[in-house]
């Protein structure tokens, strides 16, 4: 008798803690779409539409209250910020917006949720719910920042001694006299890397900074949209969209099928000082090798001053990398943790040969350094193969985050759409 | 006599081209607009060169950064302005239609007036555009008052 009951207990016991077990692996219901959002993914994964904005979303954030906010490149009704809030199943909906302008860089670190226009920074206090107290007086930390009709845009991070780390893009291609001009020659010294085309660092608590105020921390790279700052070795990272035209502008000595696969995307680990030697070379990630830009007396084969930066992984030419994230969380395989996602926009400049990117890679790392060959994590964000060679995507991914839980959320900046990928394998 | 006979065959041609689309609409041979295959095939090789890297294969032109040809104010509307686009290039913090676009197109005015006409005939006759073609006189011309 005495036995039979303990047998019950036990038997109860068992069903509810396997039942809570199965309620925390499920996150409270977030559960996947049924054809996981239209996307590719490794096997065990899921993902689902969070939201549709319809607006152009960038870079985002998401708080352990499951508030997302979203820059966008240009406001919507009058809002930069858009605010929303998830359900238990994981569907967001619209709360709020804020900030009148628009903007690529988001990002909240201690208390704080920091955002850029194309010539600011600003930040805004965050209640203990991680919700912004004042959203129509945000602190202006930096000011009068250049920004040119390309690479306008201002990614930001911080790292963990209240420094800001803010990109300013050259905006030039390859600081040609005639930008973008066939046979166009480099203008000497270049001049634009003075005030662009690098990483400033600010002081993140500081009000109404500008040039006198930072430090110019890294040059010589091009444009900067994906940056994280590296936890596990307390390093900033950055990604570089290499330059372009190699062809329209130097048909002599580049083909079209040269001229579509070079130069590389490079990650970067950057380090106060350093110089990655844009506009004088670019990478060449076949013959791995940092070769002299053809503005500059290149000629496809000459080998460039050793004194510039090695880039820590090279990707093929042209598929704009606009989000970079160190997985911290505790959803996805170990081998995914520390490693790095990247969110690679898809290419323009690689036509006529067929376009490239529209996925987000995965990017193994040991010990803070790379470690590994990447691989396509997430694919046909284009809606089909067709679709991505052509340039037509449908969906274009740019913005990373992670959610408290693990989960990696994806920005898409055509149709506004909030992806969330999660792991679904018990 | 040979230019009657030129003529004639590109005639043909286009209407061969035309009536492999429309079927048995003979008719639609008299809306063939002034510019010859010969034009569009150059014009198509001036494209392929020096446009399409920005504009794409089918000038639709890349969201946010390069305008999209078909159908466009700047591509159907004044040919003095197209041409100005061409030989002074184009980076002017302007809507196009509604869009704005953030690369910078460079001048293109190494291209001889012949060249000019012959793409901008191409363009405004390719990706669903229809409009009357550009000639060589009318570019030199542009050119001639063009100042810097
Ligand atoms: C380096 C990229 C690039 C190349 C090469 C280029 N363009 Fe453009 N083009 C642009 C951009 C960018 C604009 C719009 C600039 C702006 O908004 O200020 C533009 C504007 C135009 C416009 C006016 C706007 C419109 O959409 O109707 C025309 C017409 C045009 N280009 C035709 C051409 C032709 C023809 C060629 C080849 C001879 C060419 N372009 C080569 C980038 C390029």
């Amino acid at each position: 008798m005495n036995r039979n009951l303990l047998k019950y207990v036990l038997a109860a016991t068992l069903i509810t803690s396997v039942a809570s077990f199965y309620a925390l692996k499920s996150d409270k219901g977030v559960k996947a779409d049924p054809d996981n959002a239209g996307l590719k993914l490794p096997e065990g994964f899921g993902a689902l539409k969070v939201a549709e904005t319809g607006a152009k979303a960038r870079h985002l954030v998401v708080t352990p209250q499951g508030d997302i906010y979203v820059k966008l490149a240009k406001p919507k009704e009058g809002k930069g910020i858009l605010q929303l809030h998830e359900n238990s199943d994981g569907k967001a909906q619209l709360t709020g917006g804020f900030g009148n302008y628009g903007g690529t860089g988001i990002y909240l670190k201690d208390g704080y949720l920091y955002a850029s226009s194309n010539q600011e920074v600003f930040r805004y206090k965050l209640n203990d719910q991680n919700v912004v107290l004042s959203p129509d007086q945000p602190e202006k930390i930096v000011t009068g920042l250049k920004m040119g009709r390309q690479h306008e845009t201002k990614s930001l991070v911080l790292d963990n001694d209240g420094n800001l780390y803010v990109n300013i893009g050259a905006y030039s291609n390859s600081c040609q006299v005639q930008d973008r001009g066939y046979q166009s020659p480099g203008m000497p010294g270049c001049p634009i890397l003075d005030s662009a085309g690098g990483i400033w660092q600010f002081k993140a608590n500081k009000l109404s900074q500008s040039y006198g105020d930072g430090i110019r921390y890294a040059t010589g790279l091009r444009n900067v949209v994906g940056l994280d700052w590296n936890q596990q070795n307390n390093q900033l990272f950055v990604m570089q969209h290499g330059r372009d035209n190699l062809n329209s502008s130097w048909p002599a000595l580049y083909d079209v099928k040269e001229s579509a696969e070079l130069p590389a995307e490079c990650l970067y680990a950057l380090k106060k000082g350093d110089n990655a030697g844009w506009p004088y070379l670019y990478y060449d990630q076949i013959q791995h090798k940092k070769i002299v830009a053809p503005e500059y007396g290149g000629d496809k084969k000459k080998e460039a001053d050793t004194k510039y930066l090695d880039p820590a992984v090279a990707y093929p030419g042209h598929m704009a990398p606009n989000g970079l994230l160190f997985y911290t969380g505790k959803m996805f395989p170990e081998k995914y943790k520390n490693g790095a996602f990247i969110a690679f926009h898809g290419s323009w400049n690689r036509a006529p040969e067929p376009q490239k990117g529209y996925f987000v890679v995965f990017q193994p790392f040991k010990d803070g350094k790379p470690s590994g060959d990447w691989e396509i994590f997430a694919d046909n964000f284009s809606g089909t193969p067709e679709k991505a060679a052509a340039g037509r995507a449908d969906h274009r991914p740019c913005g990373l985050a992670q959610g408290a839980d693990g989960s990696l959320y994806v920005t898409d900046d055509s149709k506004g759409t909030i992806y969330r990928i999660i792991y679904t394998k018990k | 006599m040979k230019r009657i006979l030129t003529i004639i065959v590109l005639l043909t041609m286009g209407g061969l081209q035309l009536s492999a689309q429309t079927k048995n609409k003979a008719k639609a041979v008299t809306k063939v607009t002034k510019v010859s295959a010969a034009v569009m095939a150059n014009g198509n090789k001036i494209y392929g060169q020096y446009c399409l890297s920005c504009h794409m294969a089918d000038g639709g032109g890349v969201q946010n950064m390069n305008p999209p040809l078909n159908g466009t104010s700047y591509v159907l509307g004044d040919k003095t302005r197209l041409i100005k686009v061409i030989l002074n290039g184009f980076s002017q913090n302007v809507d196009i239609d509604g869009e704005s676009y953030t690369n910078v197109m460079a001048p293109h005015n190494f291209l001889k007036d012949q060249e000019i006409a012959d793409v901008l005939s191409y363009i405004r006759n390719s990706f669903g555009n229809k409009a009357s073609g550009i000639s060589a006189l009318e570019v030199k011309a542009v050119r001639a008052k063009n100042k810097k």
